[in-house]
């Protein structure tokens, strides 16, 4: 056991009840994270991403977490309500199995990064476009362990799933021959 | 780089399997904006006189101009093509999700010809565009047809717009089916006959805004402003008191008002039982209101609801809501357009309760309303006996029918159904909307003016202190109008005016009318209107409009309208509005407005638009082919008149 520090979590709760299904979540965080801002609208950029079926009433929104190059054994179901919903429906893992998350042109992983771009926002974008209040805003103090795994960043993301596509050493090639090239 | 629009249009011949993306000129997004405008610029040019049924009619799916931009409210789908039920020009539109996704795929428009030789779909996925075929499809409900659309490309973000049996069936009635929404009014038909099931469509591209920063600040503003604005989204969806329509909308085949209809009681049933089948509220693509109710009646599929659909069924059956739920359930699937078909059925429950129509025509015809219409649609989607009748709508029935059947055809107005209103005195403003709309539904023109006065004066200054909507003129006649006075012929003429253009500015844009041009009349606090529309338009665009300019490209889109149907043959006999609309008619006063009106539009006598107004309009190419084709001499002086948002009432 290492030693316990407070740390401050920021996380979004949903609450599917209240969805009206707008997307507007979905635009806003691509607009947020576009260059320059806002400069670009498309919903296929975003990393939070609205799982519709509509004659199941299903309307949840899933925000990017963690890229795995293979999928999960899940594709559980659960009933709720009397609706079935497929783990997939709740689940923000960038898999194999489906293509959310990612960049439509290069096909690399979008994650949340929770609009910690510099300077960060109060209240992420997503929660801001919201006005149905089924995404809220949420920071509380939590004990961690000191020694926890920093969580990649965004281009050690996007290498990870190129090595995964190409291989470490293609693509250690490629970066070296490019880095010649200048 | 092009702005708010993708700057292509899908062109796509369905004869020869032919596809094209084709770029557009910017000049006809200055002149039209895009959506409807540009719609019908395609129409006048290309064919204008073509036969509905044609292959030469085309069919265009145009997503407004501010579409995907994030102007909250923007995302209507705007229909038009010529309606075989009119004869006419066809407008109607749709929300939901289909328009952004077409623009993220890159087109504004899609513009379909010819006729494809088997049942086939059209599926558009960004550059990659197919005619497939959809043999498995056939006689497939519209939202059934969504799915498994959706299921065949393993893609559940496909957005997909269906006909069901009766638009296959080419059944005039019937409608364009997409998740919350559908349009009508004479494109179903158009879609069936063009053997085009299903447009499924979905796009990956980005979409570009002139000021990218300042709309996304003032647009976040707008969302919430509109989220806690109660006076605009449908209040249908959301409020109890369903009093209004039910008490002072006709039952039936528009005839039978019951003035205490509503009660606290029924109220409360309702409600208990709504709520009971409600899953949620929903609404469209990148807006905060939530119009449409997700419900799912015991033994029915799941569907959504929109709009006043939830009354017209059991006001015609003369039944409670629970007959409304259930029937829509059947009626969405065959995609049937819930304004003019319960209209069409009463009229023919009408015709057999007077031994017009017989037991020969309909054998084994139920004693019940409810059984009647159950029966009554069977026969209509499939075209089966009478029901190849019935479904060329109520004009043409009554017409073939015979019999005296054609007194029973009392509620058409230019051939085509109208919502069930029965009143007591004429009121003008009314009356010239009825008769000279194009659009041919009361809805589609009617919405900034308020529809009654309030009677208390000092509630009435306050209303207009905080009517931002209203130019000026308007602020003054509404001070000055005293209950149950009529609007001068002047005051009449710029109202309606008004009214009219604020649809023709929407459903160019692609702004949904419940956040726009419907929703001034009740409240006076729509979120949209002539003086902040232009600011949206800038910062989405880069053009630089002011409320008047906006007001001269919508006068230009409505006078374009009118050349199509007067090409096609409308004239001022043509103009007028339900027979039985209003119990106490005055003939005289009713022809002097109208001459005033088309004065003030700068049209002939005949309603035709005359070559000064279409030179000022920048169509002086209409007005030479009309002199070309002897419908003007272009002698023809009047021209409109030129208004400002700053005018002062006058007299
Ligand atoms: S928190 Fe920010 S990055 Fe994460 S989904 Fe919301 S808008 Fe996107
Ligand atoms: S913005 Fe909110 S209400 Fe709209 S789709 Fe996203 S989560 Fe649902
Ligand atoms: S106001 Fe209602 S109908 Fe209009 S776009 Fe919004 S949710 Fe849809």
């Amino acid at each position: 056991m290492g030693e316990l520090v407070k740390k401050k979590v920021r996380t979004i709760k949903v609450d599917i009840d209240k969805c009206n299904g707008c997307r507007t979540c979905e635009m806003a965080c691509a607009a947020f994270h576009a260059s320059p801002r806002y400069s670009s609208l498309n919903p296929y950029r975003s990393r939070i991403r609205m799982i519709i079926n509509e004659q199941n009433d299903e309307w949840v929104a899933v925000r990017a977490t963690d890229y795995s190059k293979a999928e999960c054994d899940g594709r559980r179901t659960y009933t709720i309500k009397g609706r079935e919903f497929s783990e997939c429906s709740f689940c923000g893992t960038i898999c194999p199995a489906r293509d959310l998350f990612k960049e439509p042109d290069s096909g690399l992983p979008l994650k949340c990064d929770m609009c910690e771009s510099d300077p960060p926002l109060e209240v992420p974008m997503c929660v801001q476009a919201c006005q149905h209040e089924a995404l809220t805003y949420e920071e509380k103090e939590v004990w961690v362990e000191a020694e926890e795994q920093v969580k990649p960043a965004e281009m050690e993301l996007s290498l990870k799933s190129l090595i995964d596509k190409y291989g470490l050493e293609k693509l250690a090639n490629t970066v070296a021959r490019m880095a010649q090239k200048g | 780089m092009r702005y708010a629009e993708t700057g292509y249009i899908l062109e796509v011949d369905l004869s020869k399997g032919n596809i094209e993306r084709v770029e557009t000129d910017p000049r006809l997004t200055e002149l039209h904006l895009g959506g409807q405008g540009t719609a019908d610029r395609i129409l006048y040019d290309r064919c204008c006189e073509a036969d509905p049924f044609s292959p030469d009619n085309l069919l265009i799916f145009s997503a407004g101009l501010l579409i995907g931009t994030p102007v909250p409210g923007t995302n209507r789908t705007v229909v038009n093509t010529f309606s075989p039920q009119t004869g006419l020009h066809a407008h109607s539109m749709f929300g939901g999700y289909f328009g952004p996704e077409l623009k993220h795929a890159g087109y504004d428009k899609i513009v379909i010809r010819g006729k494809a030789p088997s049942l086939v779909y059209l599926w558009i996925n960004n550059d990659k565009v197919e005619i497939r075929d959809a043999a498995h499809l056939k006689g497939k409900g519209a939202q059934e047809t969504a799915r498994l659309i959706k299921e065949e490309l393993r893609d559940p973000r496909v957005q997909v717009a269906a006909i069901g049996l009766a638009g296959e069936n080419k059944v005039f009635v019937s409608s364009i089916e997409h998740s919350n929404s559908s349009a009508s009014r004479g494109v179903g038909p158009v879609m069936g006959d063009k053997m085009l099931k299903a447009i499924a469509v979905r796009g990956t591209k980005d979409i570009y805004v002139a000021r990218p920063e300042e709309l996304w600040n003032l647009c976040l503003k707008h969302s919430k402003d509109i989220y806690n604005n109660p006076k605009v989204g449908d209040w249908m969806a959301v409020e109890w008191d369903d009093s209004f329509h039910h008490n002072n909308f006709a039952w039936g085949n528009a005839r039978v008002r019951i003035k205490d209809y509503w009660s606290p009681e029924l109220q409360d049933r309702w409600m208990n039982y709504t709520l009971s089948i409600r899953d949620r509220l929903q609404g469209c693509y990148n807006c905060p209101k939530h119009c449409h109710l997700v419900v799912k009646p015991p033994g029915k599929p799941r569907y959504i609801l929109k709009c006043y659909g939830k009354d017209t069924w059991h006001q015609a059956a003369f039944k409670e809501i629970d007959f409304t739920f259930d029937i829509l359930a059947t009626t969405q699937e065959y995609g049937l357009d819930n304004y003019s078909t319960p209209q069409l059925i009463a009229f023919t429950i009408e015709l057999y309760d007077n031994g017009i129509l017989t037991d020969k025509d309909l054998p084994g015809f139920p004693s019940d309303t409810g059984e009647r219409f159950y029966y009554l649609i069977e026969k209509i989607v499939r075209r089966e006996g009478i029901g190849d009748v019935l479904a060329d709508g109520v004009y043409a029935a009554a017409r073939a029918i015979g019999n005296g059947a054609e007194v029973y055809d009392h509620n058409t107005m230019k051939k085509f159904e109208q919502l069930p209103l029965k009143l007591g005195m004429i009121n003008y403003h009314y009356f010239l909307m009825y008769a000279t709309g194009e659009k041919m539904n009361i809805t589609q023109i009617e919405g900034s003016y308020p529809q009654d006065a309030i009677r208390d004066l000092e509630k009435r200054k306050e209303f207009v202190d905080n009517w931002l909507a209203a130019p000026r003129r308007f602020k003054e006649y509404y001070l000055r109008w005293e209950p149950r006075q009529e609007a001068t012929i002047d005051e009449s003429c710029n109202i309606v005016d008004w009214n009219e253009a604020m649809h023709y500015v929407d459903d160019a844009i692609g702004l949904c009318a419940f956040v726009s041009s419907f929703r001034g009349q009740f409240g006076g606090k729509s979120a949209y209107h002539i003086f902040n529309i232009p600011t949206y338009i800038n910062l989405a665009t880069g053009m630089d409009l002011t409320p008047d300019d906006l007001w001269q490209i919508s006068r230009r889109n409505r006078n374009l309208v009118r050349a199509i149907n007067v090409r096609r043959g409308m004239r001022r006999v043509d103009e007028a509005p339900p027979a039985d609309h209003w119990k106490k008619r005055n003939p005289e006063k009713e022809q002097e407005t109208l001459s005033a009106y088309y004065r003030f539009k700068g049209w002939t006598q005949d309603g035709i638009p005359t070559k000064p107004t279409l030179d000022k309009l920048d169509l002086g190419f209409i007005a030479e082919d009309f002199i070309k084709m002897g419908i003007l001499t272009g002698e023809e002086t009047e021209c409109y008149r030129e208004t400002s948002v700053n005018d002062p009432a006058g007299e």
